[in-house]
């Protein structure tokens, strides 16, 4: 150890030996941080002790000198704690590192391209509520005017969802097609998932088509949060409520299909429980809550729309999302 | 050069005396208050780890000289069932005793080196070495 360190700390206590001011508690409480930076184990600050006050006091009594040995050996086991304590901070760290670039890599792996379709204006936003994004929004698109959107939610956060996200995405990609129907995707990505993950996980899936020439809108759900159809004419929300088991509980599952024309001013409103689940002091937000907010922006744009929803709900939840918020509104123009 | 002695471990008190034997050894080489409480703390937790998994063992202390430094050498030896995992046993956070106690992790750390050999079904060989600086 250090002399320095020593004889500093000799100097600090003959201080506060002379006399016990707060002061020179103060001084001494400092000089600890010191030593915790420069990783002084508790033992050696003891030994430290004991080596000053032998040369402060030697007149003391041997069992004052034999107390500080025990302790001494007392103070073992702390120190191997500090250090422990010390490497574990550090390997999270490096866990923290890896989790960044996992997180960038899911990014890169999920992102999806809004299609370009006539006659519909598509809005969204999907923000994680930690680094790792457990909802999942995927287009397919063949600029054909057809096009289809999964938008998904793995039951479970962080890491393990992800992981399983990727696993939808290639699923996704095998059926490549925007002509899909969606009793045909979700039977697909229900076996995929059923087979290959964990039985503890599940998935929520809502998938629809889009045929812009007729401004149909087919959906099926995998035990998602329903859709919502805004009718402009009646100024009315409903529920796009589709039969179907989560992915992944039964191979045997079959899915309903549904189908739904827009017409003007029509909005469709995707999303996952991240949205409808938020929470406020009194409870949870009410779904009445959410409709207000659209039918308040319905006449602008659907990014715009959806933009607001989430503020306005990252308002009413004091910036605490509890969980993964995906939105996506599509808006027959 | 080296001078040897050893402790076999049956019972828990033959940890007390491996322990006695470290610190007399550590003493004698002139190692500080602190650094015999940690070779004796590094003792302990293999006599323990040998009283406790393989039921008996022994464990050797030796004094080293080499290049002109001074220096201890524990040697805890048994032949236990051996360790199915050495990886997991050198985990911080991992202790098979499932209590507070230091761990191989924790010896590794009092000591200056650490070697390890354990083959399954034929037993254990630790050895760590600290110098006197």
């Amino acid at each position: 150890m250090a002399q320095e360190i020593e004889n500093q700390y000799k100097e600090i206590l003959n201080e506060y030996m002379k006399k016990q001011t707060e002061q020179n508690l103060y001084v001494g409480q400092n000089f600890s941080r010191q030593l915790i930076l420069e990783n002084i184990a508790p033992e050696e600050v003891i030994s430290m002790h004991k080596a000053a006050i032998q040369e402060l006091y030697s007149e003391l009594p041997e069992v004052v000198w034999h107390s500080f040995d025990f302790l001494i050996e007392m103070m073992i086991n702390y120190g191997l704690a500090l250090q422990e304590r010390q490497s574990l901070l550090k390997q999270q760290e490096e866990l923290k590192v890896e989790m960044d670039l996992a997180a960038n890599v899911q990014e890169t792996l999920l992102k999806t391209k809004l299609p370009l379709l006539e006659g519909l204006d598509i809005g969204l936003l999907s923000i994680p509520a930690r680094k790792m994004n457990g909802d999942y929004i995927y287009f397919v698109s063949d600029h054909d005017g057809y096009a289809g959107v999964a938008v998904a939610d793995v039951i479970g956060k962080g890491l393990p969802a992800a992981l399983c996200m990727s696993m939808i995405k290639f699923g996704m990609d095998s059926l490549n097609s925007s002509h899909a129907l969606p009793k045909d995707v979700l039977s697909v990505i229900n076996r995929i998932v059923e087979k290959s993950v964990d039985d503890s996980m599940f998935v929520s899936m809502f998938y629809s088509n889009y045929d812009a020439k007729q401004a149909r809108l087919t959906y099926g759900s995998a035990g998602h949060e329903p859709a919502i159809l805004y009718r402009a004419k009646d100024n009315e929300f409903s529920e796009l409520f589709a039969k179907g088991l989560l992915l992944g509980v039964s191979p045997a599952a079959v899915y309903e299909e549904h189908t739904v024309d827009l017409e003007k001013g029509d909005l469709v409103i995707m999303m996952t429980d991240g949205v409808t689940e938020g929470r406020n002091e009194d409870g949870f937000i009410e779904r009445e809550v959410i409709f207000e907010l659209i039918e308040r922006k319905k006449d602008e744009p659907a990014q715009s729309i959806v933009q607001y929803v989430y503020d306005e709900l990252e308002r009413m939840q004091n910036a605490q999302f509890q969980d993964d918020f995906t939105l996506v509104i599509y808006k027959k123009v | 050069m080296s001078d040897q002695s050893s402790v076999e471990i049956l019972t828990e008190w033959d940890i007390v005396a491996a322990r006695q034997l470290g610190r007399n050894v550590a003493k004698e080489l002139g190692f500080g208050t602190v650094d015999q409480a940690r070779i004796t703390t590094a003792i302990s937790e293999l006599a323990r780890n040998i009283y406790l998994y393989a039921g008996k063992g022994r464990i050797e202390i030796q004094q080293l000289t080499e290049n002109g430094i001074k220096g201890i050498l524990i040697i805890a030896a048994d032949s236990g069932p051996g360790i199915p995992d050495i990886r997991k046993v050198m985990e911080d956070g991992f202790t098979t005793s499932g209590g507070l106690g230091a761990g191989l992790p924790g010896v590794k750390r009092l000591m200056d080196d650490f070697k390890i050999e354990t083959i399954l079904g034929e037993g254990t060989d630790i050895r760590a070495t600290k110098w006197l600086r």
